[in-house]
């Protein structure tokens, strides 16, 4: 059962929230309090724009357990504006190919259900190509 | 007085739409049960990804009205949420879109339902909770992954996507709520028992008992205790089950094509439910200019009405352009097939 570890990571997985490293001013994601460049201790709350690039990507045929209902899919490590990369799948592709640099967004999507309408849903963070047209 | 006016005035502070990206063309599922495609209610209407739900779609729509308004989510004292798909029968969707949103944890959050007038429900409770002055900013949320029996006619139209409002002081807004009404009564046009998959609805009642007889007494006590015709407004949104219904209820108080056409998104789109009005709302939100009246009516079965009317104001200029407009939501378009739209709507057993 994956809720309550879930409960416990629901900040990051909801919003993307990380830290920022109060001494060297890294910011971190996912949040460790311990910033990975300089070794000290960072536990600031940090709130990530979730604008970023496609670093490298694939696509998932044979999903594992709890993901087939939404195979085949992409995954990709998304390089974040602010610098971490992370691990995340694609979506709201359409007909559109991935293509390393593509400039992505986070959304909160459905990452997964027990598949028997039984249990808790679980959101978490996607990318998705940058939605064009006028602001 | 039969009008819902505040004690103190408040207004829309920030908007946000929401549609997802696939389209199916009524074409495609008149193919399927009928074999022709004459006399279709709509051109196309939005489905919802393999990963989107109410909540998900909320979330989004929340962002983006967050993003106009200007405003720390942590100032928010309430999240509700009307639809009438929330993912889950017990669990309040607000709790997951307010943790989502980076509310603070001192709020009031609840799921709204009253068939497609949920999300307008929620507007007017936002009215009074920050009209009585019990908090600053509430976000209400119109949102449906709507549910149509296959085969059925309201397949054609149950479409997905929806708008969210944040409510605030008047003098904060980008479009002051003038006043409001609602209009309510028990009539059995349409409904979903407990545990149903799909909506059942008594084919005599859908026209003139539910749809045209409840606007039609919300718009008249509305323009009667307000003083205003349609002339006084420059846009008009009605609930959009399909694209014939609007146009002949505006056509009926002397609206004309000028004054619904930006707000008519069913064409496009599909029956949205509890998104239906505010995201009309918001197309002609990202189009208003300082000093447009805009008049609001929507429509949720079981039966009922709500009546709005709104001024836009100077904010609304510098606000607009902080979120996707809806026009780049529906511009956003990938077609698909009868097979697809199964497997998005959860029609294939897999188990």
């Amino acid at each position: 059962m994956e809720a309550p570890r879930h409960w416990r990571l629901k900040k990051q997985r909801y919003s993307l929230t990380g830290e920022v490293c109060p001494h060297c001013s890294a910011k971190i994601f996912p949040p460790r309090d311990v910033c990975p460049e300089c070794g000290q201790e960072a536990k600031t709350a940090f709130q990530f724009s979730g604008k970023g690039e496609v670093f490298s990507y694939t696509t998932i045929n044979d999903a594992p357990s709890g993901y087939q209902e939404q195979a085949p899919y992409a995954v990709a490590l998304v390089k974040l504006n602010e610098g971490p990369i992370v691990t995340a799948q694609l979506t709201d592709l359409g007909a559109e190919p991935v293509r390393i640099g593509m400039p992505v967004e986070m959304v909160t999507r459905r990452i997964k259900d027990d598949g028997n309408e039984r249990g808790v849903i679980l959101y978490g963070y996607k990318f998705r190509p940058v939605i064009a047209g006028p602001r | 007085m039969k009008l819902l006016i505040p004690e103190k005035p408040v207004g829309i502070i920030g908007y946000g739409a929401y549609i997802p990206r696939y389209r199916i063309p009524a074409s495609e599922i008149s193919r399927i049960w009928h074999g022709d495609s004459d006399g279709m209610p709509i051109k196309e209407k939005s489905v919802p990804g393999l990963d989107e739900d109410t909540i998900t779609m909320s979330i989004e729509a929340a962002r983006n009205a967050i993003n106009r308004a200007q405003i720390d989510p942590k100032e928010l004292r309430a999240v509700w949420i009307g639809s009438e798909s929330h993912p889950y029968a017990v669990k309040p969707s607000g709790t997951v879109v307010a943790e989502a949103i980076g509310a603070s944890e001192s709020i009031s959050a609840a799921d709204f339902e009253f068939a497609c007038k949920a999300g307008t429900e929620a507007v007017i409770a936002g009215m009074g909770f920050v009209g009585s002055g019990m908090g600053d900013y509430v976000l209400a949320v119109g949102m449906d992954t709507a549910q149509g029996r296959p085969g059925d006619v309201l397949e054609y139209t149950a479409a997905a996507g929806g708008a969210a409002v944040i409510i605030g002081p008047a003098s904060n807004a980008l479009a002051v709520i003038d006043a409001a009404y609602s209009f309510v009564t028990d009539t059995p046009d349409f409904w979903r028992r407990q545990t149903q998959k799909y909506p059942e609805h008594g084919q005599r009642f859908t026209g003139e008992p539910a749809y045209f007889h409840h606007l039609e007494s919300s718009i008249e006590t509305f323009f009667a205790e307000t003083g205003t015709a349609a002339k006084d407004y420059r846009f008009a949104v009605f609930h959009q089950p399909n694209a014939k219904f609007p146009q002949k209820l505006g056509k009926e108080f002397g609206f004309t094509k000028e004054q619904f056409q930006t707000g008519l998104l069913s064409p496009m789109i599909g029956n949205t439910y509890s998104g239906a009005v505010l995201l009309g709302l918001s197309a002609i939100l990202d189009i208003a200019e300082p000093g447009d009246k805009i008049f609001a009516a929507a429509f949720g079965s079981g039966a009922g009405s709500d009546t709005f009317s709104f001024t836009v104001t100077d904010q609304i200029r510098l606000r607009r352009s902080l979120a996707p407009s809806t026009q780049a939501y529906i511009n956003r378009r990938t077609e698909i097939d009868y097979a697809v739209y199964a497997r998005h709507r959860g029609k294939y057993v897999m188990n």
